[in-house]
């Protein structure tokens, strides 16, 4: 087998890209913003093998992901919680560890949450489109999915990596709940529909993925009926189609859109968000804004 | 205009016309330029709104806005980009049985006014042109196509488009450009951006 600064794909699981901080800044050409879902940790994950937060890394799908390194190296698993093991052998978690040349590194089905991140001293360094090295779904630009026999490479080793054994974070819920301020569409919705979205009467649904999070659960009914011109939408965009059930806008979301947005998520639970596998409860929370009470300034 | 907090980062601003979206983007880059737009991500035009998202301040710039006024009503003339078309679409049949003009009209009809990029989204490169005369507008197919060819001319609303990239769709198909709209490795990357004229060429079938 040969060596060298590469991993080589062994099991690809159900989805498995190379994610980054993303492609912010080209939403007006039409090119969505992409990059690592729980972004809290990605970034534990490179700070843990010393990369720098830009350093891109593998984000995974529920059933993890198998690579081999080519030349020994330190990776660490963050995000979803799941087994990991080198050469079949148990190892820590959201800690850095050290793997000799042609280890095999496996990352098992999540036990709890969906996307683990898994990060190698050097980072991912396949070629940067358009500043970004992450794969976007909806578009289609960076690197495709992992395929087993991908070889990706790595690049040069930016820093030591961090002196922890295991690297603290938060707990994940069987229950997510996810703050949303109200707007900037909500008046396009029912006086009630507030308190249908916030009535805990929803699940995540299996047709999720990373351009949003589908919901089953209650629609929220609309006071206005009529089209919606297509405007430009956020990450965390609450997104009511037609059907009257909410979608949450995640990385890869198109950059307009035409149905209302009834709320938007607060940006500290996205990583939540990408965290709650199909299933999941969800319960919202209507906060205020970031000002006290709502601002809306009319001029004629 | 109105403007209306979206999230804590951002705000979307409504205004009257589509001229005026011009003007604000054209304002908010002389702004972003000068250092007054702090922690600014994106600026995304859509026909009737502007979207500033990334902001450190949303509150700021809602109470710098009001005092704004739009300067030009005629947006800025963007660069012209011709676009060669075989008029030879899937649709080019039912297009011209809702115009009620024949087949070979269509391709005159569609090519001859300057369209203009008044927003981009969907994919990458893809263009909302407006231009089209009202009478032809047409309705979205009722049920959309699961693969659109890269390269297909299509309109639906009030608005003309091409597809950068095979995608799904559910535009009336009219023809197909050997144009590259979006290209990743070239300067710049997308041909047509808000503000761009658009001028399509009837090269025969």
């Amino acid at each position: 087998m040969s060596t060298g600064r590469f991993v080589e794909v062994v099991r690809s699981g159900a989805l498995s890209t190379v994610q980054d901080l993303g492609r912010p800044g080209h939403a007006h050409l039409g090119v969505p913003r992409s990059g690592a879902l729980d972004r809290p940790a990605h970034l534990l994950a490179n700070r843990l093998v010393g990369n720098p937060a830009d350093a891109a890394t593998i984000e995974t799908t529920i059933t993890g992901v198998s690579l081999r390194v080519g030349q020994a190296a330190t990776v660490a698993v963050t995000g979803a919680w799941a087994p990991v093991t080198v050469n079949g052998r148990p190892v820590g978690w959201s800690a850095p560890v050290s793997v000799p040349a042609g280890a095999r590194v496996d990352v098992a089905t999540a036990k709890r949450g969906l996307r683990s991140y898994v990060a190698f001293s050097g980072g991912i360094a396949v070629a940067a489109v358009l500043g970004s090295r992450s794969t976007d779904l909806l578009s289609g630009l960076g690197p495709s999915p992992l395929a087993v026999g991908d070889r990706l490479p790595l690049g040069e080793v930016a820093g030591p990596p961090a002196p922890v054994d295991v690297a603290p974070t938060g707990t994940l819920t069987e229950e997510t709940t996810l703050r949303v301020t109200l707007g900037p569409r909500a008046d396009w919705f029912t006086d009630d529909a507030p308190g249908i979205l916030t009535g805990a009467g929803y699940r995540v649904s299996m047709l999720s993925n990373r351009v949003g999070m589908r919901l089953e659960g209650p629609a929220l009914p609309r006071r206005i009926g009529g089209e919606l011109r297509s405007e430009g939408v956020v990450l965390g965009a609450v997104q009511v189609p037609a059907a009257g059930t909410p979608v949450i806008f995640l990385a890869d979301h198109p950059t307009v859109g035409g149905y209302p947005v009834i709320g938007v998520l607060h940006p500290d639970d996205l990583p939540l968000a990408a965290q709650a596998a199909p299933g999941t409860p969800i319960r919202f929370q209507i906060v205020e804004g970031a000002r006290k009470g709502p601002f809306l300034y009319r001029k004629r | 205009m109105r403007i209306i907090p979206v999230g804590l980062r951002a705000l979307l601003v409504e205004l009257p016309e589509p001229a005026h979206t011009h003007a604000l983007v054209a304002e908010l880059d002389r702004r972003r330029e000068r250092g007054e737009l702090p922690g600014v991500e994106d600026v995304v035009p859509g026909e009737l709104t502007v979207l500033v998202d990334g902001l450190d301040d949303p509150a700021g710039l809602a109470a710098q806005l009001t005092a704004w006024r739009p300067t030009s009503v005629r947006p800025p003339d963007g660069p012209l980009v011709e676009v060669p078309v075989r008029y030879d679409g899937a649709d080019l049949a039912e297009v011209a049985r809702a115009w009620q003009v024949p087949e070979e009209e269509v391709g005159r009809i569609h090519s001859a006014p300057e369209y203009r990029v008044a927003f981009c989204g969907f994919a990458p490169g893809f263009g909302y042109l407006t231009g089209l005369p009202e009478r032809y507008h047409l309705p979205r197919r009722a049920v959309p196509r699961t693969r659109v060819p890269a390269g297909s001319v299509a309109l639906a609303g009030g608005y003309a488009g091409i597809y950068p990239r095979d995608s799904p769709g559910g535009w009336q198909l009219l023809g197909r450009t050997d144009l590259v709209l979006f290209d990743p490795d070239r300067d710049p990357v997308a041909l047509l951006t808000p503000g761009t004229r658009v001028r399509f060429r009837d090269v025969g079938r």
